[in-house]
């Protein structure tokens, strides 16, 4: 799932700023799971935005809506009959959903309520991590299912580097050192033999240095 | 062959003396000079960080034209932090036109460590890749995009380990993975903790490493209490025993610094003792004057000249 955080509060506040009607945009896919931006979170950022302009003397409309996705098509055109009376739309959506509700209503400014920051999981209630930078080159194969592109704060295909230390990474004491999981699980599976594969340099231009991506399945078009 | 003194000195079973010289905050030619001054007639070679610890200094490869012009044989540092594969085969054939001869190839500390916490890493390859990068330039002419290079670069290939990091039991394999990729020397994390730097070296021993590879044991003298507590707390991968630092607590305010050097002194003599180490390099950080000293109490000087 793709995780974010909710934004600064002051941050929303001085975006909301010129506006007195907005529309206040949740959704009910990633975000709702990691608990930033669905119809729960739109509620509460909705009273807290009114009670802080009530306060300041300059009320503000706030209108809460939550679509089933905002990266479908399907779904994004359902805003069609109500987003014209918005002055602008604050957005609880991930980046994507921010980006193509904005493409469809171009007379619109769609402002982001939250920061997205990764691809990853539930780890236990309350706490998600980071698992895929989606480089576009799969290589869980080799390192038995973790992986050094995204668990590794250098990237580093053939660790660990000289900063772990009791399984953690030096950047941060709290993060485990990707390489220390690695090896564990060579261990674990009888594959050390593995460890002494070097690893080629890696074909970038399948992730992000290639540019932006896209998927094309000719069948499936309408 | 390549014209590394380094090298010479070390095929020609010579114990060698390695030292450090990290360039200046500023564009002044002259600290670096100031500090290599120290270090004349000491040392086989001089490495030259890279942006150590993420700070932003000279650039390794113009401190180490300084240092070249001085009569010294620069080991420059490079990281793979800072630049992609472009910059970094660029960088290889600049040095070598600069008649640098010796290159240490890193991954580089994570920039969250320096000045620049908000910058954006590179790591387009890592320290193995580049240990390999810069042997296919030099032995079989190409680039990693399988072109001619016009020129081959001339360099000693080093790379660095640090025994002390986790997990321990990789350690000896990680060196021998980077002694595959094509490593001829590797300067080893500061060692303070003799009796675990021993068993990593039986492990080397034991896949065979240490034939393959020129180990240099890395020696730094502790100035103060407060430095090596600083290294024990403070520094990434770094095992300072508790007895060290009562080692120095035990002595006067006054003669911690002494101590400090006789302890260096003492883990030369250790490291001539160990079996396929074949130099030490010391890193004396910000006490370059004290090399001189620290040398010649090891019975290390003069430095033989090969020619």
């Amino acid at each position: 799932m793709i995780v974010a955080n909710r934004k600064p509060f002051e941050e929303l506040l001085e975006f909301i700023k010129p506006y007195s009607k907005i529309l206040l945009l949740g959704c009910n896919e990633c975000v709702t799971v990691c608990a930033t931006g669905g119809a729960k979170e739109v509620a509460i950022l909705a009273s807290e935005l009114k009670m802080h302009r009530e306060k300041e003397g300059r009320p503000i409309e706030i209108t809460e809506h939550v679509l089933e996705r905002n990266c479908d098509p399907e779904y994004v055109e359902g805003l069609r009959p109500m987003i014209g009376g918005y002055d602008a739309v604050l957005s609880m959506a991930c980046g994507c959903g921010i980006q193509f509700v904005g493409e469809h209503y171009r007379d619109k400014l769609i402002l982001p309520a939250v920061n997205t920051t990764f691809d990853g999981v539930t780890e236990e209630h309350g706490v998600w991590a980071e698992r895929c930078l989606g480089c576009g080159n799969c290589i869980l194969d080799k390192t038995l299912g973790i992986c050094p592109v995204t668990r590794c704060a250098k990237s580093i295909l053939n660790g660990p580097c000289g900063g772990s230390q009791d399984g953690k990474c030096e950047v941060n004491k709290d993060t485990p050192c990707g390489w220390q999981l690695i090896v564990d699980r060579y261990k674990e599976m009888n594959m050390m033999d593995k460890y002494m594969e070097i690893q080629p340099l890696k074909d970038w231009s399948t992730s992000h240095g290639g540019g932006p991506r896209k998927r094309v399945r000719e069948d499936l078009k309408i | 062959m390549s014209a590394s003194n380094v090298e010479k000195i070390l095929k020609s079973g010579n114990f060698a003396v390695t030292g450090e010289c990290g360039p200046p905050r500023g564009a002044d030619a002259e600290v670096i000079r100031k500090k290599g001054a120290h270090l004349k007639g000491y040392v086989d070679g001089v490495n030259v960080t890279d942006n150590q610890t993420s700070v932003v200094r000279m650039s390794s490869m113009s401190a180490s034209l300084i240092l070249k012009e001085m009569g010294f044989d620069p080991i420059m540092q490079m990281v793979c932090r800072d630049r992609n594969r472009i910059a970094i085969q660029s960088d290889i054939l600049g040095a070598s036109a600069l008649g640098i001869n010796n290159l240490l190839c890193l991954s580089g500390d994570h920039q969250k460590f320096g000045d620049h916490p908000t910058a954006k890493n590179v790591y387009d390859i890592d320290s193995m890749q580049l240990i390999q990068t810069v042997k296919r330039m030099r032995d079989d002419g190409k680039f990693l995009s399988g072109e001619e290079v016009k020129g081959k670069p001339d360099l000693f290939i080093g790379c660095a380990e640090n025994p002390f990091a986790d997990p321990f039991e990789i350690r000896a394999m990680r060196l021998a993975k980077k002694a595959a990729a094509g490593a001829q020397f590797v300067q080893t994390q500061c060692i303070f903790n003799v009796p675990k730097f021993e068993k990593w070296m039986e492990m080397v021993r034991g896949l065979g490493v240490h034939e393959k590879i020129y180990i240099l044991a890395g020696i730094t003298p502790c100035k103060s209490i407060g430095m090596a507590r600083y290294m024990k707390t403070s520094v990434p991968g770094m095992d300072v025993p508790d007895e060290l630092i009562d080692r120095l607590k035990g002595v006067p305010k006054e003669k911690v610094a002494d101590e400090g050097i006789k302890i260096a002194v003492e883990m030369i003599q250790r490291m001539r003792e160990i079996k396929g180490v074949a130099g030490v390099h010391l890193m004396a950080i910000e006490w370059e004057e004290k090399v001189p000293e620290i040398v010649k109490a090891a019975g290390l000087y003069p430095r033989p000249q090969i020619n």
